[in-house]
Order: structure tokens, then sequence, then C-alpha cells
């Protein structure tokens, strides 16, 4: 198989209400920041994959179709992915896949959202026929699932807290990040409201707006540039209401790393990761993939959090860019994962840099906690 | 490179008005007609793609809904796109490339009855300046088809031709949803729409889905020993700012046509996404295909189900070569107005 890297990766400064920029100028912000990352010109660019979650975060349909100027596809190849909340990290998948097929050796990705646009618990809570309404919003179908996790291992109540505080401590690192709660504690997570046991107000993410893009390239095109390379990437799904499934702990995600760790030559992750950026959206998530991912068996995840393990400078750093809990433009928050891993091994991520990251993983989930896309960069090709 | 292969496809019958046949009720016999067709199963397929848009059914995530179709326990390697299944087709045919699967099944699915389609479509425009305007899809096909007819590109009978064919040929297609014929009176005397569009030019509101199974070439000859190839592949796209279009051509798709060097092969039958009768002749002109049978199926004027109609062309295009003494086939399919962003397929049946 062909063997492909990032060369760049854009960010746009995350906010509420990104009022300054269209979605195509706010597009084009991430990916100027992409191709000024990856000294490429846009020429250079032989197919653009773009990704977002539902068209009615926005209003748009297809937006690819409007956005085809902004985003340099005009004259090119250009793919629409989505599949939910996983849909940032997917889409990077489907970039890799455009180089790994020796269709095309450079593609640009991008993925957004601008939430301020429309209501993202509004789209999410539809009114299917023949079915009863669950108003939900995400927060409120996540809930019980961590409930039964915290059931399960007993685990205790601070643990939530931790984690929130943690990752916006690390977004005070990250210029980028669209919190920034100066003085953030476990105290004061412990004393926000209630939004949907055991999830309170700073346990959960924000809605931002925001966009993140990567160029990918292929090892022929290399040269001497700054790469972070695709070691292992994988998707997978699982239906909704499949019998026996565990949603606490799917199979998806549990079969989605071991198929990434396979690919990179991983047996261990925990010593042989460097740190992760994964898809964290509420608090209590962080214990759970820690599980679901193999980093330490069932009903330990809790207890790595609650040592520190993955703080910046714990044994596996968690989400040093602060993660979904501090910036969630839910198109692109998967993307911002595996870019923010590939930075990490590009040394490149400035103040909340892991020291000597030599191997990162990317991770997004979405849907019903059923869909995952995964992948491992790292420094060296070998 | 390695090639793949079209190893499947089936097509729902297309129905006007699908009532309460969900997602999941329309996806599921096209699926198990295929694998029944071919003597495999879910657990024979390496990767599944699936093309929707959750506006036509008014509500986000139409693709999970449709997920509950096929068996995913265990999990599965799967993906979708916000694009007609063609994509999807795409997007499986990389993965096949890359060497991450040999099989791949592909589905797209679209109910255009229970929404106000011209509303919805007027949607995929630009939200600040053009969308606003609620510019339906008839009245933007129809911008181009103006063009086409004052610079003397097309004819009106060409068009009025396009749309008598179309019944025509809709006897070689089982499923399409209209068979009726029609004579030069009745094309005539039919409501106008948006000038120069009359009802009769414009492409049925249907529901539908379809599906397919592509392969590696070594594969597909575990099904066949004449498989058809995927011999060539390329898509494009067009700005979205019409006014910065030359609607009377199309320099993508001409990038295309030297991409796959399709002046050279000789087509022995081809599948447009023609929606609009004026598209038929213009793209016929534009790929050399003036002497090709085009669109046997009856093409979208006999049945156009969203997100599946492009797929269609490619799965049309297929059964013509396998059931006839044919070797290459052209298939199109299209997304946005004005035809602004094509793909176009070569496939050979190997000897």
């Amino acid at each position: 198989m062909i063997q492909a890297g990032v060369i760049g990766v854009g960010q746009t400064k995350y906010d509420a209400k990104r009022r300054d920029v269209s979605m195509a100028g706010l597009v084009r912000e991430a990916i100027d920041n992409a191709m000024l990352a990856a000294n490429v010109e846009f020429d250079a660019i032989d197919a653009v994959v773009l990704g977002k979650a539902p068209d009615m975060f926005e209003g748009v349909i297809m937006p690819e179709l409007y956005l085809a100027d902004a985003i340099g596809a005009v004259g090119k190849p250009v793919l629409r992915v989505h599949t939910a909340g996983s849909v940032g990290g997917s889409t990077a998948v489907i970039a890799a896949s455009h180089v790994c097929s020796g269709q095309f050796k450079t593609v640009l990705t991008i993925t957004f959202e601008k939430q301020s646009e429309s209501n993202a618990t509004w789209a999410l809570s539809p009114r299917y026929p023949f079915s009863p309404h669950i108003n939900a919003g995400a927060g409120g179908y996540f809930a019980p699932f961590m409930r039964e996790y915290i059931r399960r291992y007993e685990a205790p109540e601070h643990i939530g807290w931790k984690v929130a505080a943690k990752d916006r401590q690390n977004a005070l690192k990250n210029p980028l990040a669209h919190l920034h709660i100066p003085g953030i504690d476990e105290k004061m997570v412990s004393e926000t409201p209630m939004l949907w046991d055991p999830l309170r107000y700073l346990e959960s993410c924000p809605s931002s707006d925001g966009a993140c893009a990567m160029v990918i390239t292929a090892q022929d095109q290399v040269g001497s540039k700054n790469v972070a390379w695709i070691k292992g990437m994988a998707v997978r799904s699982e239906g909704t209401l499949s019998a026996g499934r565990d949603e606490v702990n799917p199979q998806a995600g549990i079969d989605c790393a071991q198929d990434i760790y396979k690919q990179a030559g991983i047996s261990n992750p925990f010593n042989e990761i460097d740190c992760a950026e994964i898809y964290v959206p509420f608090s209590w998530y962080e214990p759970m993939w820690l599980e679901n991912l193999g980093f330490c068996d069932l009903g330990e995840g809790w207890k790595l959090t609650d040592k520190d393990a993955t703080a910046i400078d714990g044994e596996i750093p968690f989400n040093m860019s602060g993660g979904v809990l501090s910036s969630n433009p839910i198109g692109a928050s998967g993307m911002i994962r595996f870019g923010e891993a590939a930075l990490q091994v590009m040394g490149l991520a400035e103040d909340h840099q892991v020291e000597d990251a030599k191997i990162a993983m990317g991770h997004a989930y979405g849907g019903a906690a059923q869909f995952f896309a995964m992948w491992i960069v790292s420094s060296s090709l070998d | 490179m390695k090639k793949v292969a079209i190893v499947g496809y089936a097509q729902h019958p297309i129905l006007q008005n699908a009532g309460a046949l969900n997602e999941v009720e329309l996806i599921m016999p096209v699926v198990h007609q295929l694998f029944a067709d071919l003597g495999i199963y879910q657990d024979d397929i390496d990767f599944t793609c699936s093309g929707s848009c959750d506006y036509l059914q008014g509500a986000a995530f139409a693709f999970v809904e449709g997920l509950s179709a096929i068996q995913t326990n265990p999990p599965i390697k799967e993906s979708h796109v916000e694009m007609d299944a063609a994509w999807a087709m795409y997007e499986s045919m990389l993965k096949i490339q890359m060497g991450d699967a040999e099989t791949a099944l592909i589905y797209g699915f679209g109910k255009s009855s229970p929404g106000d389609l011209d509303s919805i479509i007027s949607l995929q425009m630009d939200p600040y300046y053009i969308s606003p305007l609620w510019p339906d899809r008839v009245s933007l096909a129809a911008l181009q088809a103006r063009v086409l007819l004052d610079q003397n590109i097309i004819t009106r009978e060409q068009m009025l031709a396009a749309v008598i064919e179309a019944r025509v040929n809709s006897k070689n297609n089982k499923n399409a949803l209209i068979t009726d014929l029609i004579d030069e009176s009745e094309y005539l005397d039919n409501t106008m729409i948006s000038s120069p569009l009359n009802k009769l030019d414009c492409p049925p509101i249907s529901d539908g889905s379809s599906a397919m199974i592509i392969a590696s070439e070594d594969k597909a000859y575990e099904f066949t020993d004449h498989p058809i190839l995927i011999e060539g592949i390329d898509h494009r796209i067009e700005s979205s700012n019409l006014g910065s279009r030359n609607l009377s051509s199309s320099n993508t798709l001409q990038a295309s046509i030297d991409q796959l060097d399709l002046n050279n092969i000789k087509f022995d039958v081809a599948e447009l996404h023609t929606q609009f009768s004026h598209e038929l002749p213009f793209l016929k002109s534009l790929l050399n295909l003036v002497d090709v049978p085009t669109n046997l199926s009856g093409g979208p004027l006999v049945g156009n189900v969203m997100m599946c109609a492009g797929l269609d062309a490619i799965g049309k295009t297929f059964e013509s070569l396998k059931e006839n003494q044919f070797k290459h086939g052209l298939a199109h399919a299209t997304s946005g107005p004005c035809l602004q962003h094509n793909m176009l397929v070569h496939l050979e049946k190997q000897k």
C-alpha cells in the first residue's frame, strides 16, 4: 500500500459565534492555515474531501456545492462525507484513502461546523414518523450510558469533574480553543448546575463555530517536509439497536482500535502510544474510552484518570489541546483530534506539546456511540 | 493501479409515493436481492457505503436509520456520503484500490414524496445571497435550457424527442415509474413550469432505492467469467456561482473526457443522469455520443430517485453490458444545479 502522511494542519479560532466570517470564510481560514503549514499551493491539490455533521446544523444541503470555490475544489474531484459525530475522523480516513489508493498524490481535506447558524439540539431532535419523540439532544442521550458505567465499576462522582477541569486547563495552553476559563478546577465544575445526571454544565462540551483542514500527501511527494506518517487508520460501525449491544463499551470501538494497533504494530497501547486526542464531549467518556480503546482493563479507566495518568505530563496524556470539552464545531471535532495528533508527532503543538511525542492517536465517535474512526500517526515511517 | 469490477446491481421499483415504507423497508429488498443473486451475505462484504440526503426525510441522520437495513453485528467497516450513491461507489472503489477491501456494498435511497422538493433543493445554493430567493430546481435547470436553446446548441425538437424516447425506452425497464407513451401534441399542450421547461421536460417526483456490489478484479472472477470493469472514472465540480459558469459548455466534463480519453473509445451504450430533457441532447453532443444508444432504461425522465439516480445510471449501464453483446459503456452521474458536479464512468466487459 502507498504510504501517506499529513504535511499541514490548519485550524480556525474556535468560538461560540464566528460572526466575522461566512461559512465559506470559515472553511477558507482553516484551509489557508493548512496550505501555509504544508507550504503547497492549490495547483498541487488533486482532490478535496469535505466532511461535516448533518446539513440541518446550518441549513445548507450538500454544502460542497456552495463551497466549491471557497475550498479550492473547482475543476477537481470533491467528496462530501457525513458519518455523524465521527465525521471529522472518517473524513480524514477517506482523504488518506484517496492517496493510498494510488489515484491521487496530494489531497486537501476540510471539516467544519458553524453551529451559530442553527440550533444543533433542535436538529438532533426531529420527530420521526412512527417513532416516539425523544427531545434529548446529545447529552441526554449519552447520560444513561455514563450512569451505567458508574454503576458497573463504582466510580466516584469526582472523576467527571476531574476530566472536565483537566481538559479546560489544557485549553488555557491552546490559543485556538473556544473555552478559556481562568482558574478552572474540580470545585468550579462541581458547583455548576446538573444538566443530565451525572453531567453538570461544565462537564459538557460547548457549541462552537470552527473548521479544521489537513493536507495529506503520498510518500514520494513529501521531500524534506515535516510529516506525520499515517501508520494505521480504520472505521467501524454498529447498528443503533442491535441485540446484545453494549453502549458503555461498544464492540465497534474495540474492533476499530485493535485494527489500527495491528496496522501500526502496537501491542501495548498504554506503553507504546505517547499521547492521544480522544473524542470526549462529556467528561465521563474519558475513562470509558480508556477502557474501550484498550489502554487498561475494564473498570480501571477511572482509576487512571484519578491518578492523573491522562494529564499532559502523565503516562498517557489525553486531549492536550483541550479536547471536545473545550472546542466543539461538531463536524470538525473529529478532524481536530486527528490533526492535533499529527501536530504532536510533528512537534508543532507549541504550548500543549507533549515532550518527545513520536506516536499519537486520533479518535472520533458518533451516532449513539456506534460510529468510530481512528488513526495512529508517527514521526517516522519505520 | 488495482482494477475494480461491478458484480451486481439491484433497483427497487420506482414509486410515486412510497407512503409509510421507511428507509429500512426500501433498502432491505434490494440488498437481499443482490445477496441472493450472488449467493453471498453481509459477512462476505468488506466495506459498505451509502448515499442519502437528510433533508429528503426531514430529519438529521437519515443514513443512521438506513443502516438498520443491513447486518452490523459484528461491527462493519462502513461510511456514508451526503451525495448521490454514485459517489458512495467511488469511495468504495478507493477502499478496494488501497487494499482495504476486496468487496463492497453500496446503496442509495431517497423519498422525495413527503416534502416539497423544489423548496428543499433550493437550500443547495449560497445561503446568504441565493437561497433566500428560494430558487427552485426547475427554474435553475431552465436557465441552462434557455442558454442552450438561445445559442442553438440544442433544439426544442431534440427536447421533445428526449421526452418521447424516454417513454418508449421505459419498456426496457421493469422498475420505471412512468411508462405511458406520449405524442407531440400532448407534449406541446403541457403546462409550462419555468420557460422553456414544461412539466414533461422534468423528472417525476420519485421514491426508491438501489444497491450495487463491486469487487476487486480477482474477486470478480469468482462471480462471473466476464467481469465488467471500471476502466476509467473521473469526477469534477464547477463553481457554485452560476454567473461565473459557462452554461453552454462544461470545462470540467471536457477535462474528464480528456482524462479518460473517451474520444478514442467506441461506446456501445450510455446511461446519462439527465434529469431534464434539454440535458440529454446537450450531454450527448458534449460526450460525442450522438450515434450511441443512450438511456435505454428511459433514464431519469421515467423515474428519478434522488440520491440514487446517478448510481442507477451506472447500474443500468452495467446491466446493458451484461445482457447484450456490448463491450464499452459510459455512465454519467451529476449533482448540483445546472450539472455543477459530474462523474463519468467507463465500463468495459472482459472477454
